[in-house]
């Protein structure tokens, strides 16, 4: 059997948590394993229901009050308690910020291994195949475990969801053991960002400026052209973040983050290496610089050698028609 | 206060990688190595904490003895003590033996500390793994992908960043935080620090003296390959006007990419 971790956020399932269970169904079909999913915390039965038509035939949810709010402590407990049950043969997470904080704790709770952050799985000698960037994605590492359950975090906006096929599954609560004095560290707070609600590593468009940009205004443009978008979200490259011109959670890159969306439009952007490495997985890459030279041309599907600043104005123009 | 830091040797981010097939490994031949770059973040958040409460500094890495160079580096920014977990062993990728590792030299060797600070993930292996593994094996609290931490008395706050927001996470000292970029800005080392640094000694623990078993330090991953991925194909550049290219860029995207 196949486990899946699935997050909720303000009650609402993560749809990286879906696309983790979509591959846990896929790779369970190769190898005859059933999936199950698993909720920590409250969780009405209504919201566990809505893994069924994604392939898991059980949800599980593991309820104390200590784990309302979100703990490493207390949900590593509880994951690994459900997990000495069931011994399931891997268990997935989605590759979230709660999903990359969780897996490894549980996984040392275990004493087995993680692969993090894969983007390819496959079963092979009827063993799962993780394959995952390092170096930022400059190259790829596939490896398997020695030692079960093998334990995965899986990158969001990856993995394709399953088709949904009604199915009514069983929703198993269970209390969850957490002693006393166990959790000491949790979370107090959620603070949102006004501005920006989608993270660039969920996002199906990410716009991104660099140092073409030239100063913390143009990203004002960058906001209302993202607006203009499908799920999109502003990225900036390494010279902008260290120029005080956008926020670090906007960086993309090595020292920043790996993003896969459908689409990357780089504005400004001159394609250094650690820059590349982190959007090697998007599925389209649209470049504008003035520099014809720019290497970010060398990997865009779409370049445009232009002055951004006239062309911006151009794009918002089209996406307005395009929605009128 | 007693923080102890744990650093790591990584190529460079400017590194083109290439690799061994067979060996299934970078090649190591003709790369420039660092501190990974967010352990940098960790070393600087413990001269500030030590600025403000006192208390020792120890850093550590676990490695060959070429990490002596980075330990070096944290001496010069102001680490009160440096140590070498000697550690021969390739590239495992595997996040568990190396917090196996670090967990058993701090239970043996130094049990005294009040914070473990790490980077959130060293550069190259990408796995952000060993901070919580860590905090789990030695029993602590975490918080991982810090932009910010106050530490009062035995509580400390930790704001750590999420998808599109960011959570407090309030802990109990001893406990166990990742620096991500934003925390701080990591200073320079002066040239009295590299100088003092030079005069101090470096012990080394070979790993073997740990108490592990040959199981502990066997890594749990079975390397199947290492590849690198098919590179990206320079597409087509639209000509014409700022007008025309942007219309025909939408155009494009939404016909033939499909995307928007």
């Amino acid at each position: 059997m196949i486990l899946v971790f699935i997050e909720t956020r303000d009650g609402v399932i993560k749809k990286s948590s879906l696309e983790a269970l979509s591959e846990a169904k896929r790779r369970g079909a190769d190898l005859g394993n059933g999936i199950e999913a698993v909720f920590v915390g409250t969780v009405p039965d209504a919201t566990a229901a809505e893994v069924f038509p994604f392939g898991a035939v059980k949800a599980h949810i593991l309820e104390n009050p200590a784990l309302d709010t979100y703990s490493s402590q207390g949900f590593c407990r509880a994951l690994a308690l459900l997990v000495g049950d069931l011994k399931p043969a891997a268990v997935f997470f989605s590759a979230t910020a709660m999903g990359r904080d969780l897996a490894p704790r549980l996984a040392a709770a275990l004493g087995v291994s993680l692969a993090s952050d894969c983007t390819k799985l496959a079963v092979k000698d009827g063993r799962l195949e993780f394959t995952r960037p390092v170096f930022a994605g400059k190259a790829l590492l596939t490896l398997s475990m020695k030692a079960a359950p093998a334990l995965a975090t899986l990158r969001p906006n990856i993995f394709p969801l399953e088709p949904a096929v009604p199915f009514a599954g069983a929703v198993i609560r269970k209390s969850a053991d957490v002693p006393d004095g166990l959790v000491r560290g949790k979370v107090v707070d959620i603070l949102r960002e006004p501005a920006a609600e989608i993270d660039v590593t969920e996002a199906g468009v990410v716009v991104t400026g660099g140092r073409g940009m030239k100063g913390p205004e143009a990203f004002g443009l960058l906001k209302e052209l993202a607006a203009l978008l499908p799920h999109a979200a502003v990225g900036a490259s390494r010279s902008a973040v260290d120029s005080g011109w956008i926020g670090h959670q906007h960086q993309v890159g090595q020292t920043g983050k790996t993003v896969s969306p459908d689409l990357y439009m780089a504005f400004g952007v001159s394609g250094a290496i650690q820059h590349l490495a982190g959007i090697s997985g998007s599925k389209f890459v649209a470049a504008v610089n003035k520099d014809p030279e720019a290497p970010i041309f060398k990997v865009a599907d779409y370049g445009i050698v232009a002055d951004l600043f006239e062309v911006i104005p151009h794009l918002k123009e089209e996406l307005i028609k395009l929605k009128g | 206060m007693n923080i102890h830091v744990f650093v790591k040797r990584v190529p460079d981010t400017e590194s083109k990688i290439r690799i061994d097939r067979d060996a299934k490994a970078v090649v190591e031949e003709g790369l420039s190595f660092i501190i990974s770059p967010y352990d940098e973040y960790a070393m600087e958040e413990a001269l500030r904490l030590r600025e403000a409460n006192g208390g020792t500094i120890r850093v550590f890495a676990a490695g060959r003895e070429e990490s002596l160079v980075i330990l070096k580096k944290c001496l010069a920014m102001g680490a009160d003590e440096a140590i070498l977990i000697r550690d021969d062993a390739p590239e495992s990728y595997d996040g568990l033996r190396t917090a196996r590792i670090l967990a058993a030299a701090v239970k043996s060797r130094y049990p005294e500390f009040d914070l473990l600070l790490f980077g959130k993930q060293s550069v190259g292996a990408d796995n952000a793994q060993v901070p919580s593994m860590t905090a789990e094996l030695l029993g602590l609290p975490q918080a991982n992908v810090v932009t910010k931490l106050e530490i009062s008395g035995p509580e400390g706050v930790a704001y750590r960043e999420i998808e599109g927001g960011t959570e407090k996470v309030a802990f109990s000292l001893p406990a166990v935080v990742s620096a991500q970029k934003g925390l701080n800005e990591p200073r320079y080392e002066t040239l009295k620090g590299i100088m003092a640094a030079k005069k101090k000694v470096i012990p080394v623990i070979p790993v073997a003296e740990l108490g592990l078993s040959d199981g502990e330090l066997a890594s749990g991953i079975e390397i199947a390959g290492i590849d690198i991925p098919a590179g990206r194909q320079a597409g087509r550049i639209i000509g014409g006007g700022p007008a025309e290219a942007a219309q025909e860029l939408v155009r494009l995207l939404r016909e033939e990419a499909k995307v928007i």
